[in-house]
């Protein structure tokens, strides 16, 4: 059965199996290749995109929970050329390395800012728990203190 | 000139490349090499890294285009060690064009430009350091002097700033001159410049591939795909020490989506319609594998411990041997264990392969570009020339790449269906089948003076393979280089004011693979000696930070540690008691000439050790990105604190475990110091190594400051505090 949802602002439908990960109808039918796989069962966050606008590891959300909702993936984060403040903040603290998993970590942090426009170290270690291999923890815990900062003052 | 001094300079111009193309404007590129035999003694020598390019013509470096941007093919792949950003800040430099304007991107079979070894073990930056420089200050001669003949002027009144050449009055772009030359003048290497004289060398430059990790661009392997593409997996055992007996694909081959299944020798995979297709259709392979026997920790640990395996002196300096040999009084003994450590790479192992009639098509993520083609082809029985490996960037590399049997297995299962195919691993498999880092055991003895000196120190390494029995390795080399280098890096005595000191490497085969882990042997055995050192300096009753440079003579390498040594302690403010709950401990070491030093504060509470800051003072020499440079400091004190806080694989009936993120305890963001202090020293003039230097000391660091929380000394990776 079809399975019908905005992606990004505009309406898409995938025939694959509607039970099979969103991740994959993103990535291969709808060839959006921003949402990563890592792991497969949840536990890495590579995968994470907003249903919406709540964060969501997409290869363990079945296709057919996402039938008619609002998804955002790394590519429709920002708007036009200007970047979303998460984005604005990772490219000020140069925080990738190998850049796999950052897309997760940028739409988690980035649902994370609309509940929590101001969080604290406590806020972060608790919401933002991603797996990076190479381990940028350090400069993402600094760019999210930032993205808070450019977000505030843009909004 | 002499034929010597002609050699050392660097490119001849008989084997200068210049071509121009049509809507290309002009390739530049060489050969750049020495045997490779010769080369490999070469580093092991010296612990400088050569480069190892192809001897294969042509090589493509740059291209210059018609709109004045510059193309570079870069021989070393880019898994996030900043690479691509550092070589593009040495290019711009010397061509004199703005780093804006060079576009890195990894150089394919098809380009020639390809490294014959590999993309690891902290060289890249070092061995490109000379070659990159001359060939760029070539290119740069050669287009100023063409500019001269077209706008009529004497060269030497000309120069070149931003991808332009002015003098006169008068100005033309790289991109122009290109365009109007058939017939190039290859000069003499010209001199290089003063480093004084670097804009981009030495500054904090962003990366260049910045923007595209902030945006989720497809530049990974597994963001490939080509026309038509179907999906293949690989059945890959869950258990160690297997051989494949007996294969039933009959319920398989009526699953959904199901294209083939394809039965080779060594392995069957299936290539579907979809990934999810070709996963589902995998479950339903029945597969009857046989273990040799049911292996389980108990048996690795036991196997792993010094004296079991082969042993070979690796370093000897008075006679440390008999002095320790002389009577159990007065002689201290210790020994540390690390685990089975699995590389967690974020990114699968994977390939997209497509294989026609008379060529193959590889396009993945790999650290062994020349290795997988040799591979690819020997398998298909193609000639190297037939096959085109388009490496991409990679999503961590860590020495999981350096190992790439996926690609032959992707491409055969392309020429069983005549289609494009990508595979990849699923998580279990990358946990199951990874090439992992050898567990290790470290016994150190030493003996004081009655003044409180280390009379006599010796170090028995005891380890898994490292680099015996890498592709990357030829067997005649491990002859000529008798222990495994990998497994005892690090495992050196550094302290060569000791007058007794001896290091023994011991090698133990293990039924799994082991393999190259970032650092390789550097933080195992780092933890066991420089623990050592703080026990040591207890029993002699002195402090550790003077203890330690007690012990070190004038050599170069010996002063530049001190300085490091020294610096960090200062910066810290580096105290031997605890205060406020938090205690801090100090450990050293030298890898690939680089000294580092790190202070860890850490705290413990209800069991648990967490570490809140980090000083880390590191030598490198010059410095071409010290935003990068820190940034792989950072990275490397977190990876390096996950290993030894968390991170251990266990054997359980003949299988791996555990298989899955959280299961396998990596650090998270909660885990990471809040504050890592980064301190850059420059005593050497040219780049040493960094991806991996300052992985060394952390576990020892945090290990010293457990002891002296808890009264009790840690010996395992990973910690445990009680």
């Amino acid at each position: 059965m079809p399975t019908t949802f905005t992606l990004n602002g505009k309406s898409v439908t995938v025939q694959a199996d509607e039970n099979s990960p969103l991740l994959w109808a993103i990535r291969d039918e709808l060839n959006l290749k921003g949402t990563k796989f890592g792991c497969g069962k949840a536990a890495c966050g590579a995968c994470t995109l907003h249903v919406n606008g709540k964060a969501v590891r997409s290869c363990s959300y079945a296709l057919k929970f996402a039938a008619g909702k609002e998804i955002t993936t790394i590519e429709g984060l920002s708007s036009g050329d200007e970047l979303h403040p998460v984005q604005q903040a990772w490219m000020e603290e140069i925080v990738p390395q190998c850049g796999y998993c950052q897309p997760g970590f940028i739409m988690a942090t980035a649902a994370m800012l609309e509940t929590i426009p101001n969080p604290t170290d406590e806020d972060i270690d608790n919401n933002i728990v991603n797996v990076c291999r190479c381990a940028t923890y350090y400069r993402m815990r600094k760019a999210i203190h930032r993205a808070a900062e450019i977000k505030s003052q843009t909004t | 000139m002499s034929e010597a001094k002609k050699e050392k300079q660097g490119f001849s111009r008989r084997k200068f490349l210049v071509r121009a193309g049509i809507g290309v404007g002009l390739l530049v590129g060489t050969t750049y090499c020495l045997p490779i035999r010769r080369k490999i003694a070469e580093t092991i020598n010296t612990a400088e890294s050569p480069y190892l390019g192809s001897t294969d013509e042509p090589q493509i470096w740059f291209e210059v285009k018609p709109d004045n941007s510059i193309l570079f093919h870069c021989p070393k792949v880019e898994m996030g060690q900043g690479t691509f950003t550092g070589l593009a800040q040495i290019a711009a430099d010397e061509l004199e064009v703005g780093i804006e304007q060079i576009q890195v991107v990894h150089a394919a079979t098809s380009t020639g430009n390809i490294d014959q070894f590999s993309t690891g073990g902290s060289t890249s930056i070092n061995s490109l350091w000379m070659p990159l420089r001359e060939l760029a200050a070539t290119m740069r001669v050669m287009l100023i002097n063409a500019a001269a003949a077209q706008l009529g002027l004497e060269a030497s009144s000309l120069s070149a700033l931003n991808g332009v050449v002015s003098g006169g009055g008068k100005s033309i772009t790289f991109g122009e001159i290109v365009q109007a030359v058939s017939e190039w003048e290859v000069p003499d290497t010209p001199p290089l410049k003063d480093v004084k004289e670097y804009k981009y060398v030495g500054k904090p430059t962003p990366r260049v591939d910045l923007r595209d990790k902030v945006l989720g661009a497809p530049i990974f392997g597994m963001d490939a795909s080509l026309p038509d593409m179907l999906y293949g997996s690989v059945v890959r055992p869950s258990g160690i020490d297997t051989k494949m007996v007996s294969v039933d694909v009959s319920e398989a081959e009526g699953m959904p989506g199901v294209v083939k299944i394809v039965q080779e020798d060594d392995f069957v995979g299936v290539v579907a319609n979809s990934y999810v297709e070709a996963e589902a259709a995998k479950q339903k392979i029945k597969v009857v594998w046989e273990a040799a026997k049911k292996w389980d920790t108990f048996n690795i640990e036991e196997a792993i411990l010094v004296g079991k395996g082969n042993s070979t002196e690796i370093q000897k300096e008075g006679n440390a041997k008999k002095l320790l040999a002389e009577g159990e009084e007065g002689l201290i003994v210790s020994e540390y264990f690390s685990p089975i450590g699995a590389h967690a790479q974020m990114e699968p192992n994977g390939a997209v392969a497509y294989v026609e009639e008379d060529k193959a098509t590889i396009i993945m993520s790999t650290q062994v570009v020349a290795i997988t083609r040799k591979e690819v082809a020997n398998r298909l029985g193609f000639k190297n020339e037939q096959v085109i490996i388009q490496p991409t960037f990679l999503g961590g590399g860590f020495g999981r790449r350096l190992h790439t049997p996926n690609a032959m297995q992707a491409a055969l299962m392309s020429r069983a269906v005549g289609k494009p195919v990508k595979s990849f691993f699923n998580r279990k498999e990358e946990f199951q089948n990874d090439t992992f880092r050898p567990p290790t055991h470290n016994v150190l003895k030493a003996r004081l003076t009655t003044d409180g000196r280390i009379e006599a120190i010796s170090h028995d390494i005891s380890s898994g393979d490292v680099m015996f029995g890498s592709p990357l390795l030829p067997g005649i080399l491990q002859k000529l280089i008798g222990a495994d280098l990998g497994a005892w890096r690090g495992g050196m005595i550094q302290y060569h004011g000791i007058p007794n000191y001896r290091a023994v490497s011991w090698r133990v085969k293990l039924p799994f693979a082991t393999s190259w882990w970032r650092s390789l042997g550097l933080l195992a055995n780092t933890f066991a000696i420089e623990s050592f050192m703080d026990e040591l300096a207890e029993k002699a009753g002195k402090d550790p930070i003077s203890f330690r440079l007690d012990h070190l003579t004038e050599t170069k390498a010996d002063v530049r540690l001190a300085k490091v040594i020294q610096r960090a302690a200062e910066a810290a403010s580096y105290r031997n008691t605890p205060a406020d709950g938090r205690a801090m401990g100090f450990a050293c070491s030298t890898d690939v000439n680089t000294p580092c030093a790190h202070v860890a504060e850490v705290s413990i509470t209800d069991g648990k050790i967490k570490v809140h800051k980090v000083t880390c003072v590191m030598d490198p020499g010059l410095v071409v990105n010290p935003d990068q440079v820190r940034a792989q400091c950072e990275g490397s004190i977190i990876m390096g604190l996950s290993a030894v806080l968390y991170e251990k694989m266990e054997v359980e009936d003949g299988a791996l475990y555990p298989v899955l993120y959280g299961a396998y305890q990596i650090a998270l963001m909660k885990d990471a110091p809040k504050e890592i202090d980064v301190i850059l020293l420059e005593n050497d003039d040219v780049p040493g190594g960094v991806g991996e230097p300052p992985m060394g000391p952390i576990g020892a660091a945090i290990a010293n400051a457990v002891y002296r929380l808890t009264g009790e000394r840690v010996r395992r990776m990973p910690f445990s505090a009680k």
